[in-house]
């Protein structure tokens, strides 16, 4: 990897370094100046490469491969239906099980939006009314909790200043500052927003903070060196640095909020998917909360991926020598 | 003028630790001439880095003076250009805008977007790297890392190029390679460099003096040694030249027999 380098600026080699990202790139790129060679060679029309040893086409390879990927979490999921199935038999079906629930589920799915008023609302619009809680309260979390970060991790003073409150306030089940919420804003929805955004804000602040507070020395360097301009520090070098960081802290903070929001709309009522299972579970309707924990894990994994995604997006390689 | 570019007036740097005050530089006293090409080189831990960090301005003395150009340093400067020992590029940017952070910075002012564009092209050409002008550093290999390291300080059209090991992390090959390139491009440009490194081959090949640093604690300068071999140099050529064989055995000397307790009072 290290001598891809060139003797001098006149005799570019089209050194190409070693990307083992893209092989279908390569692969072309070197297939390219084969052909070449054959048109040179034979003055035939057709330039025919010679016939290569069959090798299992890419597709093949892929399809493989992902058949290889998907058997092990496959057998895991049937290894859980199996266990359920188990205790639905041993508890003399008192805890529905899978096949009834299944067809439940279709039914429920089928109609996801309906609305007979208030307390009795399809299962879409509960995990929308959810997601809508926790986005407002999130949202506000991240708007507070990442300058926050950001100047606790610029500034000593106020990182001794804060972080003994941190330390103090973090470990609170954030359930406890509900009956807070409740009073100061007079409302159940506003009461779970807040709850949201509390327990959002702390891996915020710290995560950004830590992100601040590690921004290697030579980058810094590099910005005096060039006497850079403080806005060029900010966005050229903090800003990227500290990105992976907060948006470590930002996929904590929708984890944790996707566990409360359910916790928060048991105790609030209202439309809710947190709710929805709290009035099933009064309607003695087992099947229909076993599938609000399906709901419930499937959103939260969606919501986890996708912050994934994002956060590799904007994470690079730390270059060292 | 000429004969003092850059000046060191009896620089001492101690740091502060927890076994208390602790002295790396000691009443250092040196001059550079404009166009000069300096190594400093010592054993590890002899403040060669440290002295390296006072002129680019990085840190300032305990004691002492420096001045560039009569002028006392200050803080670092656009004048005295750092390659660094991990070339510290950032990441994130590819590495024309690496670069192009540097040209806008000293030119921005002054030129037009084309002509900043212009140098900064015209940087990474200089080292040979146009063609990966668009990767990011992650994309290329450590030799093509340290190049745009020295593009960047080039680019900035420095008085001094200021150069921490800059070839220490790379195999012998590619080593080879940039010292050459490195050779031919102060040559072009008529730099001043002053270049910390512990390899005594690229010091007597590269440089007009090599300065050699006893072993700290207290490090002081304790020979400089000219190096009178006629330019351009043939690293193949060399290999046989009595002066050449003399230098580096002054500096072999130096290393290994009169400064050879290393770390004994550590």
């Amino acid at each position: 990897m290290n001598t891809q380098t060139l003797p001098s600026a006149a005799a570019p080699l089209g050194a190409r370094p070693a990307r083992p990202t893209e092989p279908v790139e390569s692969a072309a790129e070197t297939a390219l100046p084969l052909a070449a060679h054959a048109a040179l060679a034979t003055p035939v029309a057709t330039p025919t490469r010679p016939a290569a040893p069959r090798l299992p086409g890419p597709l093949a390879l892929k399809l493989r491969q992902g058949v290889q990927a998907a058997v092990p979490p496959l057998l895991g999921l049937a290894l859980l239906v199996l266990a359920w199935a188990g205790v639905s038999m041993a508890t003399s079906g008192s805890i529905p099980g899978p096949a009834a629930t299944f067809d439940q589920a279709v039914k429920l799915f089928s109609d996801p939006f309906y609305s007979n008023g208030p307390n009795d609302q399809g299962v879409g619009w509960n995990v929308l009314a959810s997601l809508e809680r926790v986005a407002i309260g999130f949202g506000l979390a991240a708007l507070v909790g990442i300058p926050a970060g950001f100047l606790i991790g610029r500034f000593k003073f106020l990182s001794k200043m804060f972080n003994p409150i941190i330390s103090l306030l973090k470990p609170v089940s954030p359930l406890a500052w509900l009956p807070i919420g409740l009073l100061v804003f007079k409302g159940a929805n506003p009461a779970a927003i807040w709850t949201i955004f509390i327990c959002s804000i702390w891996p915020m602040v710290i995560n950004t903070a830590i992100g601040v507070q590690r921004v290697p020395q030579d980058y810094m360097n590099v910005a005096r060196v060039l006497n850079l301009s403080e806005w060029k520090i900010a966005t050229k070098i903090l800003l990227p640095s500290v990105l992976p960081y907060m948006l470590t802290g930002v996929r904590l903070a929708v984890g944790t909020a996707w566990l409360v929001i359910v916790a928060a709309e048991m105790l609030t009522g209202g439309v809710g998917i947190g709710f929805w299972v709290w009035d099933e579970w009064n309607n003695l309707n087992v099947m229909n909360i076993i599938i609000a924990i399906g709901v419930i894990g499937v959103v939260g994994l969606g919501l986890e991926l996708l912050l994934v995604q994002i956060a590799k997006a904007f994470t690079y390689e730390e270059v060292k020598s | 003028m000429s004969s003092k570019f850059i000046e060191l007036q009896g620089i001492s740097q101690s740091f502060k630790t927890a076994k208390g005050p602790f002295l790396a530089l000691d009443n250092i006293d040196l001059r550079i001439a404009k166009g000069d090409f300096v190594a400093l080189i010592g054993h590890s831990g002899c403040g060669k880095s440290t002295l390296l960090n006072l002129i680019a301005g990085l840190t300032t003395p305990t004691t002492g003076v420096l001045l560039c150009a009569n002028r006392e340093i200050q803080g670092p400067g656009p004048e005295r250009a750092v390659v660094f020992q991990n070339h510290s590029l950032l990441p994130w940017l590819t590495c024309y805008e690496n670069v192009h952070l540097a040209v806008e910075r000293v030119f921005g002012r002054a030129e037009s977007r084309a002509q900043l564009k212009e140098r900064s092209d015209a940087a990474l050409a200089l080292v040979g790297l146009s063609h990966a002008r668009d990767k990011r550093p992650g994309e290329i290999s450590g030799g093509m890392k340290q190049r745009v390291g020295i593009a960047r300080a080039l680019s900035m059209e420095p008085q001094v190029l200021l150069m921490d090991e800059p070839f220490g992390a790379l195999d012998a090959l590619t080593r080879a390679k940039l010292q050459d390139e490195l050779l031919e491009i102060v040559a072009r440009t008529r730099s001043t460099v002053v270049m910390v490194t512990h390899d005594v081959d690229e010091a007597v090949l590269l440089s007009d003096k090599i300065v050699m640093m006893t072993n700290g604690p207290a490090a002081h300068i304790g020979e400089i040694l000219s190096v009178d071999i006629p330019r351009p140099r043939k690293r193949v050529e060399l290999a046989t030249d009595p002066e050449y064989l003399r230098c580096r055995q002054a500096v072999m000397d130096f290393l290994y027999t009169r400064q050879a307790h290393v770390e004994k009072a550590a």
